[in-house]
């Protein structure tokens, strides 16, 4: 017999998709930061230039963009758990979630701004 | 062979059917059982004496719970103020050697100094509890007392390594 679903767009993806994407992008973060310390303990940049130097180095751009689209995704799980646990009613809660992405995909082209621009 | 049991209740005396099975009396099957469970509550407990939710600010909340709690608090926090302030922050260290200046003397106010470390402190502590989060879904302290343990290392560690983000910054 076929159960029926009532699956709803402000509720949960139904599976094990983002549970494991939080978890993922957390080690990542986390890698980032460990060799963020490590960088900054061995250069011990000071001045704006030493800054600009460490960011300006190809694969420090490509792991500093790794680690906050990893950020992104993690913090839009997050997000919508917190959502999904405390705003119920569904027009306030698409609202609101539907802010959080245009926010984050706007922070994301900010941060892309920043190390490119 | 059937027979009836009479049951005090503060609403009155309620008769219920009875029927011999080979060697014991059970509830005859025509008793609506849950409807007679329902029954027996309300007569044990009364309507206005009946928990009908948990306040859990009167509840003393154990500690991994504490440490779940700051878990979700510190999250939303770091993404609301903490990610546009982080890329405000991002873009003043990079932009050009004015924009570096002002971001310094912005940070050595002494109440800026103490955001720097609140926030320090939530992003620690949101590394440590997720890491703890990680051990428990690899099945590792799952112990109710292990469990206590982990989460109070949580908290000691965030606070001691928030001490010494402190002192290594200023």
């Amino acid at each position: 017999m076929v159960k029926p679903v009532h699956r709803v767009v402000t509720g949960a993806h139904y599976g094990l998709k983002d549970w494991l994407v939080q978890r993922i992008t957390a080690v990542l973060m986390a890698a980032y930061t460990g060799l963020l310390i490590i960088l900054i303990t061995v250069y011990q940049p000071e001045s704006h230039e030493e800054f600009k130097a460490l960011f300006s180095i190809q694969w420090m751009k490509i792991a500093s963009l790794l680690f906050f689209a990893g950020l992104c995704w993690h913090a839009w799980v997050g997000v919508r758990n917190v959502l999904m646990d405390y705003v119920h009613p569904m027009p306030v809660r698409l609202t609101l979630q539907i802010t959080c992405i245009v926010a984050l995909l706007g922070y994301l082209i900010w941060f892309l701004d920043i190390l490119w621009g | 062979m059937i027979a009836w049991w009479q049951v005090k209740l503060s609403a009155g005396i309620e008769r219920i059917k009875l029927e011999k099975w080979s060697d014991c009396w059970v509830i005859h099957p025509s008793i609506n059982l849950p409807g007679l469970i329902g029954y027996f509550m309300e007569a044990r407990y009364p309507a206005k004496r009946r928990p009908k939710y948990l306040n859990l600010l009167k509840i003393r909340q154990p500690l991994p719970a504490i440490v779940s709690i700051l878990h979700r608090i510190s999250g939303v926090l770091l993404f609301l103020p903490g990610i546009p302030l982080f890329l405000y922050g991002l873009q003043m260290l990079l932009q050009s050697p004015e924009t570096f200046a002002s971001l310094q003397s912005n940070l050595a106010h002494p109440l800026c100094k103490l955001f720097l470390l609140l926030a320090t402190w939530f992003f620690i502590h949101h590394l440590l509890a997720g890491i703890r989060h990680l051990m428990l879904d690899l099945h590792y302290g799952m112990q109710l007392e292990q469990a206590r343990l982990s989460s109070k290392l949580v908290l000691v560690f965030g606070a001691i390594l928030t001490a010494l983000t402190g002192i290594w910054l200023w």
